[in-house]
């Protein structure tokens, strides 16, 4: 089962190696991570999307509790999810409809040059794994796709 | 405020937190700070032989003495030298400061020599470690790494610092306290859940405390010898909790698990309800998990949140130090009368105790090492015991009665061979002149340490060393000759050093020993020598460890030893 994460961490040399060593060393799997530091740089915030049923992720979180930098472990049922994703497409390309896919999901143009376009998309998974399918045809010549960033919504 | 060097912070800092004995081994990067140890007069500094050897000795010495062990290294091989020792720690939850040095800062990265990222390797093997990037950190970090080493669940805490670090000058403003913004260890019980479990306690028909190390951890053996004996509920110790009760004590059903007693796990297997106290249900305990206890409710007590239903389900989990929890639960249970009706079921683990107790064939043509277990405890009854890994571990753990907390020290969680004999050095210098400290191992676990000979010699330490000794590796060849069709591989240690020539060469007294009157006069030697014995006792090379639950097995299908005359 998928399961979504924050952990807010002292902003320490090394604290990112705990993290995904407390991950490895204990066969869990991770499926997406994301760190930037809080305002006020002490602390950093860790968004993780992981998976495993109600009894492993409860150890997650406790083990993540028991490392010494850990400040909090946010497990919200309720997350504002966001993911982005960059997409190259050659200009070359018959680019018909593309507006109109770009405004189903709040994308936009971020740059282009002589040989191609970049969009830009922010959503939650599953409308950016919509996205990708659809820009298929386009035939983007590269795709990168962040991890999520979560806000608990109370 | 005065500027002094980071070598200078180092020995303050242990200053400070009152060590008495720092083991160690020194090196190029760690120069500048045995320079400073060379002049400083407030601590011992016992030069092992091998680095791992500094860390099972300052982790005995924390085992006995109940205050944190401390060791210095220097870096690269000097440092991954001590990973076992640090697991082993770990593991066990033992307080250990491990101090290593490393190349200088503007190395780091380079491949210098002896360089090694020491703090990416020991990060599994430790409660948390530090590497110091500038000297302003340094006393900060000292201090909170002896708060993290001793406060909550108690654990190795490493400190990597760079050689240039050492040398640099920095305020010297060592915090006489600590708070950390993310490190509030929890102490006490959650006083409503503490008034549940005094009435689960009450309503209970077979209920069975469940010992673990934690017991020892928080110097709560007081607390639960009075639980047990106003409550009049039974219970079982783990490994690391002998000498919680004392073994005398008739609701001492002793220790469960592989190769726990038949009382012992057929209680843990019957009864209704189970309390954890400072144990975590490792799988040497359990067996089976489906099978275990699985009539009983489970309350788990612990300081480590993660302890909890992390293998076995709890229905009831209270977190908080084990010394605190009981105290609170004796108050709440003596605020008013109360009788718990446990006759029944004390009377049905009376049966079993008699059924099946922890026994052996004696014979008087080759020693048993049940026997040298109950000759060393009638000649030194409350000698310190340590152990190394393996058959005679288990051995010592079903015969030798212990009657104290601290008594035993033994590498629990790991099984690490090579622990005891750099253990028992660690352990004489915690307890002192006066007392008895007796280090048994097997004649292959004693060659992982035995050049901690030369420290015992260099430094007067006087421990008893007994070999017992089978030629085999013996537990692996136990689990061969049950499970493997007797393939020996590799098993076999029939080709033997001369142990006594070798005790001799180290500047210790050794004695080879065959027979009864042989090991007791050797032993009475050895407890009036000035110096450290190595007795090398042959045993009966196929004796097993019985009871025995098969991995995996559940812990009620015990191969039990066959008695001659078992009615």
């Amino acid at each position: 089962m998928r399961r979504v994460l924050s952990v807010i961490v002292l902003n320490e040399h090394g604290v990112l190696s705990r993290i995904v060593g407390l991950f490895s060393g204990r066969g869990y799997n991770i499926d997406s991570l994301t760190v930037a530091p809080l305002a006020g740089g002490e602390f950093s915030r860790i968004n993780i999307v992981t998976s495993g049923d109600e009894r492993v992720f409860e150890q997650i979180v406790k083990q993540l509790h028991k490392l010494i930098p850990t400040y909090k472990v946010i497990e919200s049922e309720e997350f504002i999810e966001k993911e982005m994703a960059l997409v190259k497409i050659p200009l070359n390309e018959n680019l018909g409809g593309l507006d109109a896919v770009l405004k189903a999901y709040n994308g936009v143009i971020a740059n282009s040059n002589e040989n191609f376009l970049f969009l830009m998309v922010a959503d939650d998974a599953t409308r950016i794994d919509n996205f990708l399918k659809t820009i298929k045809k386009y035939n983007p010549s590269d795709i990168v796709r962040s991890g999520s960033v979560l806000m608990e919504i109370k | 405020m005065k500027e002094i060097s980071g070598s200078t912070m180092v020995c303050e800092a242990l200053r400070a937190e009152k060590v008495k004995v720092v083991f160690g081994y020194p090196g190029g990067a760690a120069l500048n700070i045995y320079d400073e140890i060379y002049t400083q007069t407030y601590f011992k500094h016992i030069l092992v032989r091998h680095e791992q050897a500094a860390l099972h000795a300052a982790d005995a010495y924390a085992r006995m003495s109940g205050e944190v062990g401390v060791a210095i290294v220097t870096s690269g091989p000097g440092f991954t030298n001590t990973i076992t020792g640090l697991a082993t720690a770990y593991s066990d939850s033992i307080p250990l400061v491990l101090i290593s040095a490393q190349v200088a800062n503007s190395l780091i990265g380079t491949d210098a020599f002896q360089e090694i990222d020491a703090v990416g390797i020991s990060r599994p093997c430790v409660k948390h470690n530090y590497l110091v990037k500038n000297i302003q950190e340094l006393p900060r970090i000292l201090k909170e790494a002896f708060y993290i080493a001793t406060s909550g669940r108690k654990g190795p805490v490493h400190i990597d610092i760079p050689k240039d670090v050492t040398a640099a000058l920095g305020i010297w403003d060592y915090p006489q306290e600590i708070t950390m913004k993310t490190y509030k260890p929890n102490y006490k019980g959650n006083a409503k859940q503490i008034k549940k479990f005094v009435e689960l306690l009450k309503e209970a028909k077979r209920p069975l405390f469940y010992l673990g190390g934690g017991c020892v951890a928080s110097n709560a053996s007081e607390e639960l010898r009075e639980l047990v004996k106003i409550t009049q509920i039974p219970a079982v110790e783990t490994l690391m909790a002998l000498g919680t009760l004392r073994s005398d004590d008739a609701l001492n059903l002793k220790m469960a698990g592989m190769h726990g007693s038949y009382a012992a796990n057929m209680a843990l297997s019957e009864c209704d309800l189970l309390i954890s106290v400072g144990a975590r249900f490792d799988d040497r305990i359990t067996g089976k998990t489906s099978e275990f206890a699985k009539r009983a409710k489970i309350v788990h007590i612990d300081i480590d949140p993660s302890s909890i239903s992390k293998i076995i389900n709890a229905h009831f989990p209270i977190v908080g130090d084990i010394k605190s929890v009981i105290s609170q639960t004796l108050d709440e249970l003596k605020r008013d009368q109360f009788e718990i009706q446990t006759q029944e079921w004390l009377e049905t683990l009376k049966r079993y105790q008699n059924l099946y107790p922890l026994s052996y064939e004696d014979s008087d043509e080759v020693l048993k090492p049940q026997w040298v277990i109950q000759e060393c405890a009638k000649l030194a009854p409350d000698a310190r015991i340590i152990t190394d890994v393996g058959q005679h571990q288990m051995w010592v753990a079903q015969f030798y009665p212990f009657n104290f907390p601290r008594q035993l020290a033994t590498s629990g969680g790991q099984g690490a061979m090579g622990y005891s004999l750099p253990a028992a050095l660690g352990a004489k210098l915690a307890v002192g002149e006066k007392e008895v400290v007796v280090n048994f191992v097997g004649d292959g676990s004693v060659l992982m340490n035995i050049q901690e000979l030369m420290t015992a010699y260099e430094y007067g330490i006087v421990v008893i060393n007994i070999i017992l000794n089978n030629a085999f590796l013996g537990m692996v060849r136990q689990w061969q000759s049950m499970f493997y069709d007797e393939h020996f591989s590799q098993t076999d240690l029939s080709v033997q050093a001369d142990f006594v020539k070798i005790a001799e060469g180290f500047g210790c007294e050794g004695y080879d020993i065959k027979t009864k009157d042989e090991f007791r006069s050797a032993f009475k030697r050895a407890l009036n020598s000035q110096k450290t014995t190595l007795l090398n006792v042959a045993i009966d090379r196929f004796e097993d460890v019985l009871p025995m639950v098969p991995a995996g097995g559940a812990i009620y299908n015990m191969i039990l030893p066959k008695l001659k005359d078992k009615k």
